[in-house]
């Protein structure tokens, strides 16, 4: 079990470096001077050596990238050149804001998704199934941000139920943060409850058609311990995977739901950095949200075991 | 690849791959007319008839510019369609011709292919385009080769999976004591037979790629206005979606029903062509 641990965290450290890698290659790939971007017109070529020195673009690439590594381990993501201020933490305020938005959702479309996917799978062809996979397949078609939009125009404009747009953090307000993340959190519930739904019924149905799941029933089990003891714990197995997958997706893909309701999350800021061209914030965005997506898929890799024991067997 | 023709014959077809068919041939046709024909200039402004509601002359009603909106409906579809059909034949394409040298070759190459395929992969979903993008900047082809560098590791995985269990069997073993050259044998006897998982890929990935370029001219980081997109026209309606709702559900409701249709008929194909799946409906 220690070794089993042990051996997938250290697989996990070579996908970080090559994220790091990526990220810092792409970031200079950006055509033109870091320096002349971060100056602007006001540049003369004094200041413009000066700010080459500090951002230490007077080194060879290599070199460049241990520094920029260095300072990344220490907490370092550099600072803002728009605003001035430290990337890590202008980062870690919006990762709170998009991470317990994401994580709620993602928590309430399981707990719909997995038991509808398997009880359709165990109903295979009948009504039900034909409506939870129906309903699943048309919720998978609609886009989060035009789902959004409905939702606000229905709940906020027409009914006047919830505010439209806007954020109140938990600290300040509970009840006010909860009617503002209300609209965000149904949307996306909706959305990946049809990814979700689909696939604990397909992998339910892979594993309804093994020879242990007839042998089960021709001992004599009754239904109900064949499924809840033997079925669905190891269909569960696919669906965590893609759980994990979809808490990654969702922190780079939240972006689309955080414009609509204009909430001050990190793919927001992502994207105005984009607009801004604030290199800096970009490059730290994409190293913490890969990070971040590396480090979920390791925590549900070391979950696996506890729906398949095979997993360790090696 | 006798299964498609079969497949074709429409009274033996689900009902779910002959909506999704219907939908996409609908899909189609509008973005043929879009390229073609519109009922106005898309990009005409006539500021007197800003956010008028349907009517004979506009249909579907004018936008904040009091542009028609049907026509820009038309001109978007024309516009996204192009866009997700260009990257979904790069990513297949050179997708298809390195998990082909991956699967084949072997040793080296292979290694190298796929830590460049991990290496894409361990970005999460769209972050990598958003990436991209920062380099590349907001245009038409900025987003095709983005989108199509993001989209081509499945597309590398599937084909190397394919060819990885393919070049074990009886029939390529036969073209190599035949004397067939290691290229005319990849060629004539592996890459016909990955066709199957690949339509499947294509149809669900053109789906896939019209959402993520929707979401990306949504945030506006896509097409740049005033050229209409689904998701340019979604964004910019939402200062006024209380007092002109249809210019904030019928864009909606083109990018949906097309993914519906992609999702569908790329089920439909799935289950069709994957002979694991055929027994059990």
């Amino acid at each position: 079990m220690f070794r089993f641990i042990l051996g997938r965290a250290a697989m996990a450290v070579p996908t970080l470096i090559i994220v790091a890698v990526s990220v810092f290659i792409m970031i200079r790939l950006i055509p033109g001077d870091p320096a002349q971007l971060m100056l602007g017109d006001q540049a003369t070529p004094e200041t413009l050596a000066e700010a080459r020195r500090t951002l230490g673009l007077d080194h060879s690439l290599p070199v460049q990238f241990g520094l920029w590594i260095s300072a990344v381990l220490e907490g370092d993501f550099g600072t803002s050149i728009s605003t001035g201020k430290a990337v890590l933490p202008l980062i870690l305020d919006r990762f709170i804001v998009s991470s317990s938005i994401v994580l709620s959702a993602v928590l309430i479309a399981s707990l719909i998704a997995v038991p509808a996917g398997m009880v359709a799978a165990w109903r295979q062809n009948s009504l039900s199934d034909l409506l939870i996979v129906g309903g699943a397949t048309l919720l998978l078609s609609i886009p989060s941000f035009w789902l959004g939009l409905l939702l606000m125009l229905l709940f906020g404009l027409k009914l006047g139920w919830l505010p439209v747009v806007g954020y109140v953090p938990v600290s300040e307000d509970p009840l006010a943060a909860l009617t503002f993340s209300l609209l965000p959190v149904a949307t996306l519930v909706l959305v990946e409850t049809g990814v979700i739904t689909r696939m604990a019924r397909a992998s339910t149905l892979e594993v309804l058609r093994l020879d242990y799941i007839t042998h089960a029933r021709a001992k004599g089990l009754s239904e109900r311990v064949v499924l809840l003891r033997h079925a669905f714990r190891n269909a569960f197995a696919p669906t965590w995977t893609l759980i994990g997958l979809i808490l990654g997706n969702l922190l780079g893909g939240i972006a689309v739901v955080e414009t609509v309701f204009t909430l001050p999350g990190l793919g927001r800021l992502l994207v105005d950095a984009i607009f801004a061209r604030d290199y800096p914030v970009i490059q730290g965005c994409l190293l913490f949200i890969a990070g971040i997506y590396v480090l979920v898929n390791l925590i549900i890799d070391l979950m696996y075991p506890l729906f398949d024991p095979r997993v360790t067997a090696e | 690849m006798t299964a498609l023709p079969s497949f074709l014959r429409l009274r033996r077809m689900q009902p779910n791959a002959l909506l999704g068919g219907i939908l996409m041939l609908v899909l189609g046709l509008t973005a043929l007319t879009g390229l073609l024909w519109t009922p106005y200039d898309p990009l005409k402004i006539n500021i007197l008839q800003r956010l008028a509601g349907p009517s004979a002359a506009h249909w579907l009603g004018t936008d904040e510019f009091g542009r028609d909106v049907l026509s820009r409906l038309l001109a978007g579809a024309a516009t996204s369609v192009w866009i997700s059909l260009l990257t979904v034949t790069c990513a297949v394409t050179t997708g298809t011709l390195f998990g082909l040298s991956a699967g084949f070759l072997r040793g080296w190459p292979d290694r190298i292919i796929m830590a460049c395929n991990d290496a894409v992969l361990a970005f999460p979903g769209i972050l990598l385009a958003l990436g991209l993008l920062s380099v590349l900047g907001a245009s038409k082809y900025g987003i095709i080769l983005a989108l199509s560098l993001a989209y081509m590791p499945s597309v590398v995985r599937v084909v190397r999976g394919a060819v990885l269990s393919l070049r074990e069997r009886e029939f390529v073993e036969a073209s190599r004591v035949m004397g067939n050259s290691e290229l005319y044998t990849m060629l004539r006897h592996v890459l016909p037979n990955c066709t199957a998982p690949l339509i499947v890929l294509a149809t669900s990935m053109f789906g896939w790629v019209l959402l993520s370029e929707s979401a990306l001219s949504f945030l506006g980081l896509g097409v740049p206005p005033p050229a209409p997109t689904w998701g340019n026209m979604l964004a910019a309606s939402r200062p006024y979606i209380g007092q002109a709702v249809w210019l904030g559900i019928l864009p909606g409701l083109c990018i949906s029903l097309t993914l519906l249709g992609a999702n569908l008929l790329g089920d439909a194909l799935r289950d069709h062509l994957d002979p694991r799946l055929r027994g059990l409906k």
